[in-house]
């Protein structure tokens, strides 16, 4: 299988502070990896220097065998690699329909700054909208969107750009319990059906062992282990670092 | 051109124009301000884009407009005489322009009265416009001062003296008024710069550039992150702005007859202010409402003007405190809370209510 | 080059900068309490001073020394920020920074005005009657109210921070500007403590304006030089840090007197306001580096 993202040797210090060190993973083509691990462990972080928000300190980054650690955020998600927010981001006062426009990219030529938005851009929206189920909320203002709903939102915008990869941060966390099988099975389908690669961190271990294929999992800055979900549960370190004696 | 246009829009377009085109015959004592008044209404709209649409509040537009009528009167001077000698010798009562030279001078003039100033946009823009928030304003209130000072020490341009601008030219065989005389010129040239900026703006807006306008406002860091490159368009903005605001400052020029670097051409604690205040007056982020609000104003100077002689600028400083304690949403901000319907927003409580579920059958 | 020439003037800029440091410093001060307590930049700052300066012009203008104003400039200025802040700057307190820059903006144009009306608009000085040193054979001038605006802006400030330290208001204020909420729960008049913190800085810009009034000169037009020299001290120095607002406040005084003297006096307030721009793009670049898009 071709990997699409490799990750080798990256290192990345806040100050004194090493938040990830000598981390390397490797993600195969059209598969969903998890990410898991206890807060501050520097995983948010690897997410941050993957898709170019701050420079790393050493290693390399490549996707599709291109070389990112050089690239800017906006080159970097014009490649294809795009990423949610763990505390969403959106457009608070804008309605969802014009979030959505905005997040359809164009090819970035000058002229392209004063187009009109065409149609198909509208119906292309609307349909990836009534995909994550917000169609019916389509001319409201984001910001009075419920939070596990900007969370969806969030998710329709990087989806209307027919990205590579996504990586999420948290897609499920502070969402009600229905919702959550809800964005699971979306997820699934986002990866089955338009066969986008997935790159998740996620607290809820249900969501996570059904999800992903392959986990890894981050301690202290460092890859702790990796390996399929069922020997990620039943991994020694992993359960002293992080999932307890509880699982 | 007109298909898209509702009723409202169409009423004011027509009032707009009804002044426009008859000031000169019925309200010929007042074309002066009149002139000021769409000029007004191009500070307020052009002032708009960034304080408005992008959410940058900067007093320093006013630099563009001070750089435009310095440039204009320039380029009008030198096509016929050295720039040194006539503001050495006290303008216009030692040179004459013909005809021929006034008439070469205007559209040169003009022309590089905006061009000129959307390079200095381009510049200072990609500069200062990494700054937030009210960094940005007290960075642009400084740059705004800071060039009037400049102007001030620049012997070419007449210093803190100032400079004239040519006369109005005699024609032989034509009386003076030929072409409307110098007042309807200037009047007629300013109305047709604010159709011209109207036009464009109702256009722009429209466009994925107001889209982006209005993104970078809402959430900028989330803009970037999504990969558009902000800063392009927050400088394309600028220049635009310069741009007409460079040409507005030629025109203000002629009909003033006389630059200044500190009250008339960099003013920016009077029209640099005004043009916050007005577009604040009659509401942010909307086309319409800096036009409404420079109306308004305009009253409310000229009355002020005619009354209050002496004491106008207290007056006009109480007002503006007065405007942004009670009335901060301006005119169309207030219509539209009252009456939604008539922005095309739709409250729509059902779809705000409805539960979220996703069909996981398809 | 001229200060290769004449090497005295170097240390006549510099022992200049001081002096005139000082005064900025101390306003600075004023400001960045405003802005750290009530998250207002105060753009009236400036014509607070200067207005100051001419309640001590006035008590010169009569003919009494010009040092009865002081006390004078420092309660009027008290008085009128008290005045000012429960008409006007209540309103606009929790607002937008924006709209109390504005409202600020529209308070300054009216004092200013209102100054030209009043005292007119030729520029201005209270001599002091205090005498001149001369040093090194006449090559360093230095007067002394030079000197005595010096202690007094230092002897100042050290008060404003005792009082702040000791003082029950002061210690309210100080919970205030670390966090306004907590501070209203455990049942600080978060009200009068914006309304004394206003007074206090009017009656700081006061004091200095006298001083400015007497060492320097007055204009009703220069106020806001003084509101952007003490937004770039508080800036370059940080909220609430005096030595830091100190050292800053001098460092501007004697960067200003070497430009003065270089560039010639008629650069000196361009170079101010250019300064400010090339701070305010240095420090945003410099943070940007550090931006992140993090969670």
């Amino acid at each position: 299988m071709t990997k699409i993202l490799e990750v080798t040797d990256v290192s990345k210090a806040y100050g004194g502070v090493k938040a990830n060190e000598d981390i390397s993973l490797s993600i195969d083509q059209g598969s969903i990896v998890g990410l898991i691990g206890p807060n501050g462990s520097g995983k948010t972080t690897l997410f941050n220097s993957i898709v170019g928000a701050h420079p790393i300190d050493k290693g390399s980054i490549k996707f599709n065998n291109e070389e990112l650690s050089t690239l800017t955020v906006d080159q970097i998600s014009r490649r294809g690699l795009l990423r949610t927010f763990q505390q969403t981001k959106i457009y608070g006062q804008m309605t969802c329909m014009m979030n959505m426009k905005i997040s359809k990219k164009l090819t970035g030529k000058f002229s392209d700054m004063f187009q009109t938005i065409p149609k198909e851009v509208e119906e292309e929206a609307e349909q990836i909208l009534s995909f994550v189920g917000l169609y019916q909320k389509r001319n409201l203002r984001a910001g009075e969107l419920s939070f596990g709903q900007q969370k969806l939102l969030e998710l329709a915008m990087a989806l209307i750009n027919a990205p590579k990869m996504l990586i999420l941060d948290e897609p499920t966390a502070g969402i009600n319990p229905t919702l959550i099988n809800g964005i699971v099975d979306r997820l699934i389908k986002v990866n089955k059906k338009y066969n986008i690669t997935l790159f998740v961190i996620e607290h809820n271990m249900r969501v996570i062992m059904n999800l992903a294929q392959k986990i890894y999992c981050m301690a202290y800055g460092r890859i702790l282990a990796e390996g399929k979900p069922e020997e990620i549960k039943n991994d020694k370190k992993v359960i002293d670092a992080y999932l307890g004696a509880a699982h | 051109m007109f298909a898209d246009f509702d009723k409202k829009e169409l009423t004011g377009l027509a009032f707009l124009l009804f002044l426009g085109i008859s000031t000169p015959y019925l309200f010929s004592g007042y074309r002066i301000q009149m002139a000021e008044l769409f000029l007004f209404m191009v500070y307020a709209s052009t002032w708009n884009i960034q304080g408005g649409k992008m959410g940058y509040n900067t007093f320093g537009n006013i630099v563009f407009f001070g750089v435009g009528m310095y440039v204009c009167a320039s380029t009008q001077i030198a096509v016929a005489f050295p720039l040194g000698e006539w503001t050495a010798a006290g303008g216009y009562k030692t040179f004459v322009h013909t005809p021929q030279q006034y008439f070469l001078g205007i559209p040169l003039g003009i022309l590089l009265a905006g061009i000129v100033p959307a390079i200095i946009a381009l510049i200072i823009g990609s500069a200062l416009l990494v700054l937030r928030g009210h960094y940005f304003a007290i960075g642009t209130l400084g740059l705004g001062i800071a060039s009037g000072e400049f102007a001030t020490s620049l012997e070419i341009i007449g210093g803190g003296q100032g400079m004239t601008v040519p006369f109005w030219p005699k024609v032989a065989g034509l009386p003076h008024t030929f072409l409307g005389g110098g007042v309807n010129f200037f009047f007629t040239l300013s109305f047709l710069l604010f159709l011209a900026v109207f036009f464009f703006l109702r256009w722009l807006y429209k466009t994925r550039f107001g889209l982006i306008l209005t993104a970078i406002r809402d959430n900028e860091d989330k803009a970037e992150s999504m990969g558009i490159p902000t800063m392009h368009y927050k400088v394309t903005g600028w220049v635009f702005s310069a741009f007409f605001m460079g040409i507005a400052g030629g025109i203000f020029g002629n009909i003033n007859g006389y630059i200044e670097p500190t009250e008339v051409a960099f003013a920016g604690a009077t029209v640099g202010v005004f043009m916050v205040l007005m577009t604040i007056l009659g509401g942010k982020g909307t086309l319409w409402g800096p036009i409404i609000g420079a109306f308004i104003f305009q009253l409310f100077k000229e009355f002020f003007w005619t009354y209050f002689l002496g004491w106008q600028l207290v007056a006009l400083g109480a007002l503006i405190i007065g405007i942004i304690i009670f009335f901060p949403e301006g005119i169309m901000g207030m219509l539209r809370q009252k009456y939604p319907a008539l922005f095309g927003e739709v409250v729509d409580e059902e779809a705000r209510l409805a539960q979220v579920t996703i069909n996981t059958d398809d | 080059m001229i200060l290769l020439q004449a090497p005295f003037l170097n240390l006549q800029a510099l022992l200049d900068g001081l002096m005139v440091g000082a005064i900025f410093a101390f306003v600075a001060y004023g400001m960045a309490l405003v802005w750290g307590v009530m998250n207002i930049i105060n753009i009236v700052q400036g014509e607070f001073v200067i207005l100051g300066g001419y309640i001590t012009f006035t008590f010169y203008k009569m003919g009494l020394s010009p040092f009865i104003g002081i006390p004078f400039s420092f309660l009027l200025l008290f008085c009128l920020g008290f005045l000012i802040y429960r008409t006007i700057i209540f309103r606009v307190v929790s607002r937008d920074m924006f709209i109390s820059i504005l409202a600020t903006f529209g308070i300054s144009i009216v004092v200013q005005q209102l100054m030209n009306i009043g005292f007119g608009s030729q520029v201005e000085t209270a001599n002091s009657g205090l005498g001149t040193s001369f040093l090194f054979d006449g090559n360093i001038t230095l007067s002394h109210i030079k000197i005595f605006s010096f202690i007094v802006c230092l002897l100042g400030a050290s008060a404003v921070i005792y009082f702040m330290k000791t003082s029950k208001l002061g210690r309210a204020i100080r919970a205030t500007a670390q966090n306004a909420r907590a501070a209203r729960i455990l049942g600080v008049d978060t009200e009068k403590v914006y309304c004394y913190t206003y007074a206090i800085n009017a009656a700081i810009c006061g004091l200095a304006g006298s001083l400015v009034a007497m060492t320097y000169t007055l204009h009703p037009y220069i106020g806001l030089p003084y509101t952007v020299r003490s937004f770039m001290i508080v800036i370059v120095a940080g909220l609430g840090n005096f030595p830091a607002v100190l050292a800053s406040g001098l460092g501007l005084g004697t960067i200003e007197e070497f430009s003065a003297y270089t560039l010639g006096q008629e650069y000196r307030i361009g170079f101010v306001f250019l300064m400010l721009v090339l701070i305010l793009v240095y420090r945003s670049r410099k943070l940007a580096k550090k931006r992140e898009y993090l969670k």
